[in-house]
């Protein structure tokens, strides 16, 4: 299965070499030509390269060679950078000690599991490093690694600081570590929660550049909702915040749908026809419309049906929110199979 | 030390595959599977991580009296595809590891101790040119035999090639000869005779042109290639609106609730 190329450094060319490549030339030279003039069957559907067919309709773009882990890793991460801001800015104002507790451990959970995903997709640990070898502006691949290391340090360090004056009281030196490493997940989970956008906004998968100026809010918004969701699910359904949080990430979404569906760009295709396209729309209605249905309702619910409700808006965010990244990545699959598009050829009304 | 290119003449490929063979064997590139795809003499259908140079097959509806065929057989044309080594390369751009780099002869080349996987240069690339070895885990594409540059050789594929169809040389001195090339062949009837060189978008030229006949679309050669970072102002804007508003929506959330919520 591996084809390594040799390393270049053993790679000199020989004589001999030289000579193998005469060869090749030589025998081409005698047996290349083609001297029969070939079966054509007459009526039979032949494919044929041309302005309407392409090139016999082949993918002229690459899909995305990812693994299940990168979707998985856009969720976890998202979750976790939108967690740490509301962990950081709840500290910050006073909100209870539990809901700063707990969002700072989503953070942390996340900003462990992220590269943990991310080796999974490259295959070995030490790949990881590459990353660090350069800081590259212009790669949001580049800008991305290093959020999410600044981001791991930040929210562990958060975390921790946090379990240290729990457990042994506070003091000046981990209350300023605390506020420290809380204010720094600040930037870097903003970072972590709306860089994915761009990351896959700028390539040349055409569903995907053509979206590239509302992606980064669209997968803020899913991450905020998903971060949100987790925090209800952890029994915090009494916060009117973390409500109102809920229901601007699902609005937000809501609306984000309806522009999906209303935009007419050929590009778009994917996000509305096939595996992917039911994938976005279900995603979709997850994140949008039902969150806020339930939501909306839950304020003038009684306490334990309040409950009920924030709890099941929770769990249609996470999981909308998850879909809502699959659903992304296939469509650039889909975007990529399509072989119309970069070469510029109108899709029939039919087919 | 000169900047070099290739030019790949599609009116003088005869589609004998030697520049696949001859690349394969100088660069120990593994075998690309035993399937027909269906589509003329083309099976392997595409560039990829193990296919550096690809020879297509392009059959046509014959049109009479250009290129000489008789109406009742296919109008042929073959072409030698490689990687583009784009003036303004995506995958170079993309690569968040600086495992590619633009060599001294102006080729794009992913040095592979360096290439981590990511993966993220093969969205990136607007003519689907680079993928991922599933094998190693790894990207691949064309070297611009790098090696044999760097010891003043022609790249194995120029140096195979029977007919010439394919020229390696100085750019400039290349883009002469094909507008050359391109006059000649149109006094000779052939009218339709381009060349494909994508000065005009953000990929600002290429290194490696395409004398092709007709529509270039026939040839799966994109009219309008685009490097990926033009749309990085857009995305970097987006994401700067959704960063403020992820904060300012917290603060507000958290500044307005009632006190009873913040025990």
């Amino acid at each position: 299965m591996t084809c390594d190329p040799a390393p270049l450094s053993n790679q000199q060319p020989s004589s001999e070499s030289e000579r193998r490549l005469l060869d090749i030339r030589q025998q081409a030279q005698l047996n290349g030509h083609l001297k029969a003039p070939g079966v054509r069957p007459i009526g039979a559907p032949f494919p044929t390269a041309s302005t309407e067919t392409g090139y016999y309709g082949l993918p002229l773009l690459k899909p995305p060679q990812w693994s299940r882990e990168i979707p998985l890793y856009f969720f976890v991460g998202g979750t976790a950078g939108a967690a740490a801001v509301v962990g950081a800015i709840a500290h910050f104002t006073g909100a209870s000690r539990k809901l700063v507790r707990d969002a700072r451990w989503i953070a942390a959970a996340g900003a462990i599991l992220s590269p943990a995903l991310l080796i999974a997709d490259l295959g070995r640990p030490g790949r990881f490093l590459s990353m660090l070898r350069v800081f590259k502006p212009q790669s949001p691949m580049s800008i991305g690694s290093w959020t999410l290391l600044a981001f791991g340090g930040a929210a562990s360090a958060t975390a921790f600081a946090g379990a240290l004056r729990e457990r042994y009281g506070s003091s000046f030196s981990v209350s300023v570590m605390e506020n420290a490493a809380s204010g720094a997940s600040i930037p870097f989970g903003l970072g972590l929660a709306c860089y994915t956008g761009v990351l896959i906004g700028a390539t040349a998968i055409p569903v995907w550049n053509e979206s590239v100026g509302h992606l980064p809010m669209h997968f803020a918004a899913s991450g905020l909702a998903a971060a949100v969701g987790g925090l209800e699910l952890l029994g915090h359904t009494n916060n009117r915040a973390l409500q109102a949080l809920g229901l601007g990430a699902a609005l937000f979404e809501f609306w984000e749908g309806i522009r999906i569906e209303s935009r007419t760009q050929a590009e778009l295709y994917p996000l509305k026809h096939g595996q992917s396209g039911r994938m976005t729309r279900i995603g979709s209605l997850l994140s949008g419309p039902i969150p806020t249905g339930l939501r909306i309702f839950s304020k003038f619910s009684r306490p334990r049906r309040h409950r009920w409700l924030r709890r099941s808006a929770a769990i249609s965010s996470l999981a909308g929110s998850l879909l809502t990244r699959i659903a992304w990545l296939e469509a650039g699959r889909a975007s990529a199979h399509d072989w119309r598009r970069p070469l510029e050829i109108p899709r029939q009304a039919k087919s | 030390m000169s900047v070099t290119a290739f030019l790949t003449d599609s009116t003088l490929c005869i589609g004998c595959k030697a520049c696949e063979v001859a690349c394969k064997e100088w660069n120990h590139v593994s075998e690309d599977g035993y399937d027909w795809s269906g589509y003329s003499y083309d099976n392997t259908s595409a560039l990829g991580a193990s296919t550096w140079r690809h020879v297509k097959f392009i059959e046509e509806t014959p049109v009479p009296g250009l290129g000489g065929n008789a109406s009742e057989q296919t109008s042929w044309g073959f072409s030698s595809d490689v990687c583009k080594h784009c003036e303004v390369a995506g995958c170079l751009e993309a690569c968040p590891t600086g495992a590619i780099v633009r060599t001294e002869f102006g080729g794009v080349f992913i040095q592979p101790d360096v290439c981590n996987g990511c993966a993220y240069c093969v969205v990136a690339c607007p003519f689907g040119v680079v993928a991922k070895n599933h094998g190693d885990g790894r990207a691949f594409k064309c070297t611009f035999c790098y090696d044999r540059q760097k010891v003043g050789l022609a790249p194995a594929c120029a140096t195979t090639c029977p007919t010439e169809s394919i020229k390696f040389g100085e750019i400039s001195q290349l883009r002469g000869e094909a507008q050359q090339r391109i006059q000649v062949l149109r006094q000779r009837g052939l009218e339709d005779a381009t060349l494909y060189d994508a000065t005009h978008t953000s990929v600002g030229g290429i290194h490696a042109m395409f004398i092709v006949r007709g529509d270039v679309r026939a040839y799966n050669l994109p009219p309008n290639p685009e490097v990926p970072t033009r749309y990085l102002k857009k995305g970097w804007m987006s994401a700067a609106i959704a960063a403020g508003l992820l904060l300012g929506g917290t603060v507000l959330a958290f500044l307005t609730q009632p006190a009873t919520d913040a025990r």
